[in-house]
């Protein structure tokens, strides 16, 4: 009996050490159902702690797009010109304008967290936050030394971002100077460069987050609204390699084409 | 008559930090070219910090390589570079990444634009964060081997190792051979091997060594980057944003580019 | 063939494409995404016209302006610089530029005699220089 325990015991630690040398690459996210149930064993959250990858699953995509405030005259004109793949400005394939699936621009912020949010890394340093997105393979620095964001900010697509602990378990984050050539998400609903976003990010339990984002346009929507409202992020194994996605223009070009081909073979 | 004093002073301080705050391009000249023989000693295994090559990280004109085999001369048959020994005329350039923005990919995004980078080292990976593209790379340092046979990436798979104290190994295999590796138009194959050395000097001071082994496109191994110098940039350094968007590209062509067409 | 150190820049010659390099001593290394082929750089032109359009993006900025040239008519010309980050280093920003500024820009050509070229310099309406050629300024203004 010993023996027998004895020689488990090894095969079980040598499937482990051979499990550790070859952990697994291209993890894709649970994009295809709900968020996984979190990796590590329950627990209660971590104080003024948001580090670690996060998962949204299937509900980070947001393919229709967001139910939004009303838009104003602006916000209508602009709109009307986003030909979109999905949502209420949905189009034909080939007669889709979005700059982020047809061209490979710059999704932007903060479409980064309202489309294909897929999973990404959070890591905490003593002056930022920084968070690392599997989608198109971007980083964004939130700065946490106290500065403040920029007066009459030169536009970034992904703009400019402070952050606090509004308590033990609330990481709040604040965001302008986004550029409005972007699109907030994939139903083409449009954004002004006066957009102010805040991300609240509330850590409920030791694999848990919530993450709701609040959008202040006046010169696009009448009023505040509330995009995301307590998604829920599932924390990963901190061994996840996630898979590579990043838009490129060449292979963007390669699926126009053969959408325009397709519409002028069914024109015939 | 002190406290007012004293309280201009902290506004006046505030206001210039201020400006200074966001978007920075690059530490100055005379930071990138001041010799760092004074600085401090180098803390062991830690190569965190935000780095800055200045010129010498843009490397226009491309490298001078190991001899290519005939694999590489029917493969960069077609490439149309815009600098270095094949360049030629602007609205003539085929490049991915200055004509179309397609990814840089890797090793590129160290041998062409590497502009200030971030590194941060958690218990399990290496993790560096680009200025140029604003793209991100993951090196693990938990031990795991490199995929067998792996699909090709962008950016690759790495992983990584402390050699000593003070140098910090990287292997790098399955890029994307669609990338060119410098601004010269060299070629590699998937078959790439890349090692990053990255030799912590002193406090201030971070040497680079990049060396390429593609027995399919090249004659022999060859190092693009020898030991070059980056310098130890502010942890308040905000990186400006530097984004190929393919619109902004097609503009520029359609304006400059494709209208400097020249005689022959 | 030699070692080529990063602040070359090539021309290349004729059908043979015969390789004449020269060390240009820049700070930031300009206009690095290609090289100075299709610029007649052997020509200094100098025009004042009003400017119709700026972008700022990679991998170039660049100025539009409408200005009378020797062919004796109004033409607008496009003149590229480097992208942002070098641009910023010399203390160029977004907002360098506005249309119906009156500016006077020296520049480099192309050679088929298109109205396109390389920017030197510019001398904005307020009398003050940018410059996108040569030594970056020792202390360039932060960014806004």
């Amino acid at each position: 009996m010993n023996r027998l325990v004895i020689v488990g015991a090894i095969v079980v630690m040598g499937t482990a050490a051979a499990v550790a040398q070859n952990l697994p690459w291209n993890n894709p996210g649970g994009a295809q159902g709900p968020a996984a149930a979190g990796s590590a064993p329950p627990g209660p959250a971590p104080t003024r702690d948001i580090g670690g990858i996060w998962d949204a699953g299937g509900a980070g995509i947001g393919a229709r797009g967001m139910q939004t405030a009303p838009l104003t005259a602006w916000g209508e004109t602009v709109g009307k010109t986003h030909h979109s793949g999905d949502g209420a400005r949905m189009v034909p394939a080939d007669q889709i304008n979005d700059p982020l699936s047809v061209l490979a621009d710059p999704g932007g912020f903060p479409r980064q967290l309202l489309f294909e949010l897929r999973p990404f890394e959070v890591v905490q340093m003593p002056n930022k936050v920084l968070m690392l997105y599997m989608f198109e393979k971007r980083w964004r620095v939130i700065w946490t030394d106290g500065r403040q964001l920029p007066t009459n900010p030169d536009p970034r697509w992904y703009g400019y971002s402070v952050g606090h602990w509004e308590d033990d378990y609330t990481f709040v984050v604040n965001s302008n100077g986004t550029d409005e050539r972007t699109w907030l998400d994939n139903a083409g609903n449009p954004h002004s460069d006066q957009l102010k976003v805040e991300e609240r990010y509330h850590r409920v339990d030791r694999n848990t987050m919530e993450l709701t984002v609040i959008l202040d346009d006046p010169k696009a929507y009448t009023r505040p609204w509330t995009p995301r409202d307590k998604l829920k992020l599932a924390l990963v194994p901190s061994s996840t390699d996630l898979m590579e996605m990043i838009p490129s223009a060449s292979e963007s070009a390669a699926v126009r084409s053969i959408y325009a081909a397709e519409a002028a073979a069914g024109k015939k | 008559m002190k406290t007012f004093c004293a309280w201009l002073l902290v506004f006046a301080v505030a206001a210039v930090v201020g400006a200074q705050d966001w978007n920075r391009a690059g530490l100055p000249d005379s930071a990138i070219n001041a010799p760092k023989t004074k600085a401090a000693p180098a803390p062991k295994r830690d190569i965190t910090g935000i780095w800055d090559a200045g010129g010498a990280g843009i490397a226009g004109p491309g490298h001078e390589s190991a001899p290519w085999t005939d694999w590489a001369k029917q493969k960069a048959a077609s490439y149309k570079p815009g600098n270095g020994p094949r360049a030629v005329y602007e609205a003539d350039i085929n490049d991915p990444l200055s004509t179309v923005c397609d990814p840089s990919g890797f090793p590129r995004l160290v041998m062409y634009e590497t502009r200030p980078f971030q590194v941060v080292q958690t218990p399990n990976q290496v993790l560096i964060l680009y200025m140029f593209e604003k793209r991100w790379r993951v090196i693990w340092t938990d031990g795991r081997a490199l995929p067998n046979n792996p699909d090709p990436r962008w950016y690759g798979y790495s992983v990584g190792r402390w050699e000593d104290d003070s140098t910090f190994v990287v292997n790098t295999i399955g890029t994307d051979e669609r990338t060119w590796l410098d601004n010269s138009g060299n070629p590699h194959s998937s078959e790439l091997k890349v090692e990053e050395r990255y030799h912590r000097v002193n406090h201030d001071l971070l040497e680079l060594t990049v060396t390429l082994d593609d027995p399919k496109a090249y004659t022999r191994p060859w190092t693009p980057r020898n030991k070059m110098p980056l310098t130890l940039a502010p942890a308040n350094f905000d990186m400006m944003e530097m984004i190929c968007s393919p619109t902004e590209v097609m503009d520029f062509r359609k304006n400059i580019s494709d209208r400097s067409n020249t005689v022959r | 063939m030699s070692r080529i150190g990063p602040f070359a820049a090539g021309i290349v010659v004729g059908e043979a494409a015969r390789i004449i390099f020269f060390v240009v001593i820049v700070s930031a290394p300009v206009a690095a995404h290609h090289g100075t082929a299709s610029f007649d750089t052997s020509k200094d032109l100098t025009l004042k016209g009003t400017v119709t359009d700026w972008i700022w993006a990679n991998p170039h900025c660049f100025l539009k302006f409408d200005a009378m040239d020797e062919t004796g008519t109004v033409r607008n010309w496009a003149v590229e610089v480097s992208n942002p980050t070098d641009m910023t280093k010399r203390g160029w920003a977004r907002g360098s530029f506005k249309v119906g500024d009156v500016v006077t820009v020296n520049l480099q050509p192309v050679k088929n005699g298109a109205p396109i070229g390389r920017l030197r310099s510019v001398v904005l309406p307020d009398g003050s220089t940018l410059s996108a050629m040569g030594p970056a300024p020792a202390a360039a203004p932060p960014p806004q």
